[in-house]
């Protein structure tokens, strides 16, 4: 018997294993055994969360080795860590530790301003995050196994979450309608691979699973998200700057089992204590904005 | 034994639908005629011929099954309904993960997790199902996809080891109308391991 290890088709594959779930930004190992026992069905593992790497401001770079590995030992869900866009030196050393995925992440400050990892090279798998279809489809392209709509991290507002879903969905819509000669005109426009779109096209959905990301903060957020058609969400600061980090993980969880019923969802968003103050993105300066980041 | 394609069409089948790949479960049953009901509440559990607990975090699941109190009437209702677990789902069917988390214990095998390693340790493998049959030929194997998978490292009471890997270890394995396997027929488009656990119904 043949043993095939990171085929494209494995390194989708946990991605589709983390369907209907909630990946959350973890710290420190205190910080992932609390996810775990919420019902995360990830952690990603990174140095700050969003929320502070605004406020702290600097370079943000891959975490430290030795606070990932201790995050590995502690937990058995998967643990993703975060790599700087272009940076596949990070992303080799991430990848030696045993993460489960690696993130190529805009949270963290670009090391290269022209291009991403090309991450077919890599035997662990990525996830990137994308605005629109184009973008989501070049990542593919370079090799991830799991796209997340950007969102805007570390603000605590949804809007752009929905915004870049809505992008995508809407796109795929489009490009489902349009008559077949109408595609390569489409690739070129929105600069997406022509097979990709094709495969998109047919599916009626991104080829690798697609969660939402940047700004979740309640579980109302999460359903919405969820409605609106991803498969699952990340949540980085929403969590961890809220004012009671467990019992709102527990309801985030929840909320997106039950995403599509309110009666649930009423009782699931109960007495919370505060949620992460956030910022308003509509009052936010353009170069402040993360989402940009990624070509 | 596997039947013709018709016979499933009076089925229902419900597919745990908390956490995990329970929509590839959903297409794979659809395309045999079955009709299926995701379930996230106990109620929905009533008019169901079968359940499919997916691939996904058995620790995620198991926590919801308790919150949602499912814990209790999935037991009860594989005392007489045919039950099929895949990867994190055969590790909740398991009595023991060597770990503590919440678990059905309705099989009689034991189960270690990750058992292959972290995901640069995942694989696909072709594997030999002629087993699925009683006819003793040999038939086309099955594309496997083992994901941070199980194995089921022990079977014992009613339980049999049904697929096992070339080195001997278990990868799938039946107790009555309960199945586990330790890989996932639903990423694949072959629907035979599907058939089968409907002959279990």
């Amino acid at each position: 018997m043949e043993e095939k290890k990171s085929t494209f088709a494995v390194k989708k594959g946990l991605a589709q294993m983390l369907k209907g779930g909630v990946i959350m930004d973890v710290v420190t190992p205190e910080h992932a055994r609390i996810a775990e026992e919420a019902g995360a069905c990830a952690v990603m593992a990174l140095e700050r969360v969003p929320a502070d790497i605004r406020k702290d401001g600097g370079v943000a770079r891959m975490s430290d080795p030795d606070m990932i590995a201790e995050i590995i030992e502690t937990v058995s869900i998967p643990v993703m860590a975060k790599a700087r866009i272009g940076h596949f030196v990070e992303a080799q050393i991430i990848q030696e530790l045993g993460v489960d995925y690696i993130d190529e992440s805009e949270v963290l400050t670009p090391a290269d301003n022209d291009y991403h990892i090309y991450k077919h090279d890599f035997d662990v798998p990525f996830v990137c995050g994308c605005r629109n279809l184009g973008e989501a489809l070049r990542r593919i392209g370079e090799g991830a196994a799991m796209i997340r709509t950007k969102g805007e991290a570390g603000t605590g507002d949804v809007v752009e979450a929905v915004y870049h879903a809505r992008t995508v969905f809407g796109e795929i819509r489009r490009l489902q309608n349009m008559p077949v000669d109408e595609v390569m005109t489409f690739a070129k426009e929105i600069g997406a691979p022509f097979e990709l779109l094709m495969e998109t096209r047919e599916l009626g959905r991104m080829p690798v699973v697609n969660f939402a990301a940047g700004g979740i903060a309640t579980p109302a957020d999460a359903a919405l998200m969820m409605q609106l058609g991803v498969d699952g969400v990340f949540v980085g600061s929403g969590i961890f700057k809220s004012g009671d980090p467990a019992k709102r993980a527990d309801a985030i969880v929840k909320a997106v089992t039950h995403y599509d019923n309110p009666e649930m969802l009423a009782e699931i968003s109960r007495n919370l204590g505060e949620a992460m103050v956030g910022i308003n993105i509509s009052s936010m300066p353009e170069e402040d904005k993360l989402a940009g980041r990624g070509w | 034994m596997l039947r013709p394609y018709n016979v499933f069409n009076h089925m229902k089948i419900g597919v745990l639908a908390l956490q995990g790949a329970f929509a590839e479960h959903i297409v794979m049953l659809s395309k045999l005629g079955v009709e299926t009901a995701e379930v996230r509440l106990p109620a929905q559990l009533d008019d169901l011929d079968g359940l499919i607990i997916p691939g996904g975090e058995s620790t995620t699941m198991g926590k919801l099954m308790v919150d949602f109190d499912l814990l209790e009437p999935i037991r009860e209702f594989g005392l007489n309904h045919a039950i099929w677990g895949t990867c994190a789902g055969a590790i909740l069917l398991s009595k023991d993960a060597h770990r503590e988390q919440p678990l059905l214990s309705l099989m009689n095998i034991t189960v270690q997790r990750n058992a292959f390693g972290r995901q640069k340790d995942s694989f696909e493998a072709a594997l030999d199902v002629s087993r699925l049959y009683q006819d003793g030929d040999t038939r086309e194997a099955f594309h496997a996809f083992f994901i941070r998978a199980p194995i089921i490292d022990s079977v014992s009471g009613n339980a049999k080891a049904l697929i096992s890997l070339p080195d001997g270890r278990i990868v799938a394995a039946e107790d009555g109308h309960l199945l586990a396997t330790s890989f996932h027929p639903e990423l694949t488009g072959d629907t035979r391991f599907h058939e089968y656990f409907l002959s279990l119904v």
